[in-house]
């Protein structure tokens, strides 16, 4: 175990992750899960809010245990290693609303980075502005770190602070086993979609170890995708982006062997051919990102690690997706609506304003 | 040994340890400068990047942390 802890703290290590990652996401598909939607963080959050009952989207609620298990590979891999440590105070209400409008924005384009890099490896081309974007977003995030943006200083929290997250992993788990269908309908409190990408599912057994897996590896590599595009850009630094370039091979290389590589622009599975709004969704999400310091996936293993803040930013997401929903924000097959365009200018200048006022002088 | 100059990183977000740690080898050319962080994932940006950039890092572990000291 040590060898292979040792080998993904190497220079190697993001790469290792991502080409696992990528795989597992063409795999996942391959096993049930929806098209290029193998593995998404922002698409199974969503998931999970529905199937709590926080939206009512019928199509889009299932608790998906991917999620859980990135939490819980990573709390194991941070305890083990000693390097599980609570922290928290770095302006949490900041970081409930950058994970909020992140995911809207995400919600616009239809994927957290980590499913945009998937649909380009599916063949989708909807997704080349989905990343232009991204990498906009990454790069208007640099200019204010650059010039002293700080959501200010983490503190230490007492030990069993940082095991909220996991706990409510493994609440989640027990959810998903006894699938509690009390409600006046047959349905509820916790709802599972009977059709749409909601029902499209691989087995509980191969979702959850692959989410073990990747919290696990991902913990122990840091692999992040946000920071990826943003070291490079920012310090000419390649040791992240290594990992969304293994991410996309492995991933591209499964697709072609499992006939799932369909290049085009219309018709790719949960997606939309609204190239501006793909590109200014995601915009929105790549700022958020930086500004609270990585990505998604990033998020849900920093919060397994026992870190507050990326918690709160995982649940600003969960209540960012079930705003997407009810208020009619979220894309669909159809394209973007006008709610959603709303929604993003609105999380724009909220990102905006907390990239320019938030500072913190050192020293 | 001239003292060396301190950065307190501790508590701060990905990737502001690393910023800072740039903007002071970039100040004080001749080192040596003393980084102190709180994670482990801090503790190996900022010394990656020193070293990518020239400079010898030693990490040590603190009472609450890691101290990355860097000298040419």
């Amino acid at each position: 175990m040590k060898s292979i802890n040792g080998i993904l703290i190497s220079r190697w290590g993001p790469a290792i992750t991502g080409a696992f990652v990528g795989a597992a996401a063409s795999l996942l598909v391959y096993f049930g899960n929806p098209g290029n939607m193998g593995i998404c963080v922002a698409c199974f959050t969503r998931d999970i809010a529905g199937a709590l009952g926080l939206h009512r989207a019928g199509v889009v609620q299932y608790l998906r245990p991917e999620i859980p298990g990135f939490i819980l590979g990573a709390f194991l891999a941070a305890f083990l290693s000693r390097e599980y440590l609570p922290r928290s105070g770095s302006s949490p209400v900041v970081r409930f609303f950058l994970g909020f409008f992140a995911m809207i924005g995400a919600l616009i384009f239809l994927g957290c980075p980590w499913r945009a890099y998937a649909r380009l490896a599916g063949g989708d081309w909807n997704a080349i502005a989905g990343i232009g974007g991204l990498t906009a977003g990454i790069g208007l995030g640099i200019v204010f770190l650059w010039n002293g943006f700080s959501l200010g200083r983490a503190s230490r929290s007492p030990a069993w602070a940082g095991a909220v997250m996991p706990l409510a992993a493994v609440a989640l788990l027990a959810l998903l086993y006894l699938r509690p269908l009390f409600g006046p309908e047959g349905t509820g409190p916790v709802f599972f979609s009977k059709s749409g990408p909601g029902a499209a599912a691989a087995p509980v057994a191969i979702a959850l170890g692959v989410g073990l897996l990747v919290g696990w590896m991902a913990q122990k590599s840091r692999f992040c995708t946000v920071g990826a595009l943003r070291d490079l850009i920012m310090l000419r630094n390649g040791h992240l982006f290594s990992g969304v370039a293994a991410f996309l091979v492995s991933a591209f290389v499964v697709n072609l062997l499992l006939g799932q590589f369909r290049p085009g622009f219309e018709s790719q599975p949960v997606a939309h051919t609204n190239q501006l709004w793909n590109f200014i969704g995601m915009a929105l999400s790549g700022l958020a990102f930086t500004l609270a310091g990585g990505c998604p996936g990033r998020q849900m293993i920093m919060s397994g690690e026992g870190d507050g803040d990326a918690s709160v930013f995982v649940l600003g997401m969960l209540v960012g997706a079930a705003f997407a929903h009810n208020f009619s924000l979220a894309s669909s097959g159809a394209g973007v609506t006008s709610f959603g365009m709303t929604a993003t200018v609105i999380g724009l200048v909220f990102c905006l304003a907390v990239g320019l006022l938030l500072r913190i002088k050192l020293d | 040994m001239s003292e060396a100059f301190v950065v307190d990183a501790r508590g701060l977000s990905c990737p502001q340890p690393v910023i800072e740690t740039r903007k002071a080898l970039e100040k004080h050319t001749g080192g040596p400068v003393e980084v102190l962080v709180d994670t482990v994932t801090s503790r190996e940006n900022v010394a990656r990047y020193g070293e990518s950039h020239g400079w010898k890092a030693v990490k040590e572990e603190t009472d609450d942390g890691f101290k990355v000291t860097f000298t040419r």
